[in-house]
């Protein structure tokens, strides 16, 4: 790069020469979540380059899976994106189910409705707080982390784990919703909302915060689908693509929401995203929750691929032959590829799943949003500055367990 | 110091209390009153480095956020360099590639340091049996108290820590801990007779006993499970007299 | 709508498109190594295809396919594309054989240069063209490809020496090869002599064979020995 040292810049004042240089962030930076290196490159403080080397949380997901059965892929798909861990067991029972052909009874996929919307809330709040911590602000942190323990608290309620909840089952869910189910959501909708509001009056008057998130890290829509960006990364871009709304799957066509859409591509645009984004699914919590029938069956009524009831296991020899059986055999999955994709908290997460015929599966491979969405960060911060890799980096809620896998 | 490190651990400390205060109770016994105050005044204060790596660092925010409120504990800021921190936690899995930073960062701390293990990823590797991941950070570096779970409950981290005070104020060091199950009794009694036979009719009705209200209160649950966790209940699984890599910089 | 796609491209690339399915609703064509760049090129290109929103992009090992009589090389390559105008979306695939190279698609997405490095990195597949091809998830002194089939899973590369101290060793039942073996596959037996299907440690149990496969060999870099076959 030529800069003639000479000049004076806009502001009439004269550059300083500065030697270009390289410097290592990472992999164990305090103001990263997550784990990732970053080579920058400088010209005084601009980043003229950078060079982000993820891989360092690679734990062989897709290499543990080829070697259990696919119900014992759930709790690997848990620490995936650890931050919604329901949205990936629904996504990877969602492919399963594709794969062998399986509808799952309606009270069912209500059920994984709510719990994958609340996994959005749960995702999005540690999100945006954790960024907004990044940036100095430690309130919103705590009210936010505050929030969602309240939000983990349902979770817990239904699967009996706060975060690794291992509750997808193919062909349904591990267990039917508690009795106060419904409730208990219907109550801690409003904290969550309350909690946001205040989190915005807080941050949406601050100058310090706004100077840093607003016109930083930008991306045009044409470059970030290019570059296979998804999720609120790409929709601040102005893209309205959300699989929930493009590719209905489940019954999200029956229910109203709306795509918060930003147009700038900033960190700005993609904090208030995923506010919004939270409003949306509070709103689709809602409805779920009034359609959601009280009783009925929530898992297939297919002995191939549900297992029997513990009551029977316990009692009749039958039933704990073809319990044993699953167990240690698997479930046996048709041969076959498919893809399958929903709206995860960072994008599209597809599964892409080859089955031969075995209980074993041959080939689990997740599309993971992040890693995509993190390739496009390049993009973003070169012509920045160093303090701008903080928000940016921040507001892609880059997740190292969906990233590096 | 390195004659006493050499000496075994049952040598009383021959260092003037000066010394000792840098050595920072390496001895693995307290003999001065000094030391004593300061462990008591480390227990108290710990400046910690949060070394978090995955799915268990959720469940570190959790505990730092207001409800468990690490800061309770004293345990509450963080130093971001661990040149400036005398707590490691180590929050998640740890890859083969991630091993050598790991290590680095432990190097880099000063005189006394104490490591938590946080989760069953850092503690043995958990379920990640894999090419990727180091089965243990105890591979390589020295942990002081092990928290297991995936990811362990906010409140075995709390015991963990305290358990980690407990230890740091007595001044002693090697000799790793292991947070203990808090068991609900009627459950334990379940667990001892072991998983394989006590399946089927007689533990539904032992669960639907504990489910329909004969199982002791909340409180009372917390008050046996406090007392029945002395620090004598828990497992001392390895001596470590490894020396350390480099010289105190004071 | 998603008819439309497989048509399209077969009116117009005919030859160059060897196969096409619908397997469950999702539209998949199979083109020639050669033709890969072409056909990717087209897929963004064309008006009416206008795939430009690029997804994802991996790799299959199927190690044993020639063996078994199915035609076609080693490893497929399987692309998915999007178009954010048509909101259709396409899955195109080909295949390479063991150190074949596939030609880079970054020119025509550049989402696909991590993904390519991803491939190389876990399957060694190399690409043509690819202005940076490095391991991206594994460290550079890692040997091997991890999710070829005949990686064994718990052959470890430390980069660290581990330290020397008793009782730090895993303990059942987190040591090698345990859990559900019962349908697991043996891929490094079966490609360096046996057919075993069941796992290596059922096997030895039954005394049918030593207890683990060990898999092609690799040094170290630092010239040690990998501590997990010093057991
Ligand atoms: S112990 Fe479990 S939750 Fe913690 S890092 Fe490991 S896999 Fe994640």
């Amino acid at each position: 790069m030529e800069t003639n040292y000479e000049e004076l810049d806009e502001d009439g004042q004269l550059e300083l020469p500065a030697e270009p240089m390289r410097l290592n962030m990472g992999p164990s930076h305090p103001a990263m979540h997550g784990t990732i290196r970053m080579v920058l490159d400088l010209d005084g403080e601009t980043i003229t380059d950078v060079d982000i080397q993820p891989g360092y949380l690679h734990r062989g997901f897709e290499k543990s899976c080829e070697r259990g059965t696919w119900n014992q892929v759930f709790p690997y798909v848990d620490r995936l994106n650890y931050v919604s861990p329901m949205l990936n067991n629904v996504g990877f029972s969602l492919a399963v189910e594709k794969l062998a052909g399986l509808k799952v009874p309606e009270r069912c996929t209500w059920y994984r409705m709510v719990l994958g919307e609340l996994a959005r809330i749960s995702d999005h709040l540690t999100c945006n707080s954790a960024s907004a911590m990044e940036l100095g602000a430690f309130t919103p942190f705590l009210w936010c982390i505050k929030t969602r323990d309240f939000v983990w608290d349902i979770l817990e309620q239904e699967t009996g784990a706060r975060l690794t909840h291992s509750f997808g089952r193919i062909g349904g869910m591990a267990k039917p919703p508690t009795e106060h189910f419904k409730e208990h959501t219907l109550a801690v909708l409003p904290q969550v909302e309350e909690s946001i509001a205040e989190t915005e009056a807080l941050l949406l008057k601050n100058r310090i915060f706004l100077d840093r998130m607003q016109n930083v890290g930008n991306l045009r829509p044409e470059r970030a689908l290019a570059l296979g960006v998804t999720g609120p990364v790409l929709r601040s871009t102005g893209v309205d693509y959300d699989v929930r709304k493009a590719n209905p799957y489940m019954f999200y066509k029956d229910v109203d929401f709306d795509i918060p859409v930003g147009h700038d591509g900033d960190n700005f645009d993609r904090f208030m995203i995923r506010f919004e984004e939270i409003r949306q699914s509070i709103r689709i919590i809602r409805q779920c929750v009034e359609k959601m029938p009280d009783s009925g069956p929530v898992n297939v009524d297919d002995p191939r691929f549900v297992y029997p009831d513990k009551s029977q296991v316990y009692n009749t020899i039958e039933a704990t032959i073809a319990h044993f059986k699953m167990v240690m055999e698997g479930v046996k999955v048709p041969a076959g590829e498919v893809y399958s994709y929903t709206e995860g908290g960072n994008g599209e997460l597809g599964f892409f799943i080859v089955s031969d015929g075995t209980g074993t599966p041959y080939r689990v491979r997740v599309r993971p949003p992040c890693f995509l969405n993190l390739q496009a960060c390049r993009e973003m911060l070169v012509g920045d500055m160093i303090p701008d890799i903080v928000p940016t980096f921040g507001s892609i809620n880059m997740i190292g367990g969906e990233c590096d896998r | 110091m390195a004659d006493i490190r050499g000496s075994g651990n049952a040598i009383p400390s021959k260092a003037t209390p000066s010394k000792a205060t840098m050595g920072g109770g390496d001895a693995g016994f307290v003999t001065t009153r000094l030391e004593e105050l300061l462990g008591w005044a480390r227990k108290y204060s710990l400046f910690q480095y949060p070394f978090v790596t995955a799915c268990c660092g959720m469940e570190f925010m959790a505990v730092a956020g207001p409800r468990y409120d690490l800061a309770r504990f004293g345990a509450e800021a963080p130093r971001f360099s661990p040149r400036q921190a005398d707590l490691l936690w180590v929050v998640g899995t740890v890859s083969q590639r991630q091993a050598p930073a790991l290590r680095r960062i432990y190097e880099q701390m000063g005189d006394p340091k104490y490591v938590l293990a946080f989760g069953t990823c850092a503690s043995c590797g958990g379920f990640y049996d894999n090419y990727a991941t180091v089965p243990g950070i105890d591979k390589i570096i020295p942990v002081d108290v092990y928290v297991p779970g995936c990811p362990p409950r906010p409140e075995a981290v709390l015991d963990g820590l305290m358990l980690l005070m407990e230890k740091v104020g007595q001044g002693k060091r090697g000799g790793a801990l292991v947070v203990p199950p808090r068991e609900v009794p009627a459950m334990a009694k379940i667990r001892k007779k072991g998983t394989a036979v006590f399946f089927g009719q007689e533990r539904m009705a032992a669960e639907k006993a504990l489910t329909e209200g004969e199982a002791p209160s909340v409180g009372e649950l917390l008050e046996q499970s406090l007392a029945e966790r002395p620090v004598e209940s828990v497992t001392i699984l390895s001596r470590d007299g490894e020396p350390k890599k480099h010289d105190d910089h004071h | 709508m998603s008819k439309k796609v497989l048509e399209r491209l077969k009116a117009q690339l005919g030859s160059k498109i060897l196969a096409t399915s619908d397997f469950r609703g999702d539209d998949e064509a199979i083109v020639a190594l050669k033709d890969w760049l072409e056909v990717a090129r087209f897929l963004r290109d064309d008006a009416e295809l206008a795939f430009d929103h690029y997804l994802d992009m991996t790799a299959v090992d199927h190690p044993m396919r020639e063996e078994s009589g199915e035609p076609g090389p080693r490893f497929d390559v399987v692309l998915f594309v999007r178009s954010s105008t048509k909101n259709h979306r396409v899955r195109l695939r080909t295949r390479a054989a063991d150190g074949e190279a596939v030609p880079s698609l970054f020119p025509v997405w550049a989402g696909a240069s991590w993904s390519e490095r991803e491939i190389f990195d876990m399957f060694g597949i190399p690409f043509e063209g690819h202005p940076d091809l490095r391991r991206i998830l594994l460290y550079p002194e890692f040997q091997g490809h991890p999710l070829r089939k005949d990686y064994p899973i718990e052959r470890t590369q430390p980069l660290v020496q581990y330290r020397d101290v008793d009782g730090i060793d895993k303990l059942p039942p987190f040591g090698p090869d345990m859990g559900q073996p019962w349908t697991r596959v043996d891929w490094a037996a079966r490609m360096h002599g046996g057919d075993v299907q069941v796992s290596p440690a059922i096997g030895a149990q039954q005394g049918q064979r030593p207890a683990l496969s060990k898999g092609p060999e690799y040094t170290l870099a630092s010239g040690d020995k990998n501590p997990a076959d010093a057991e």
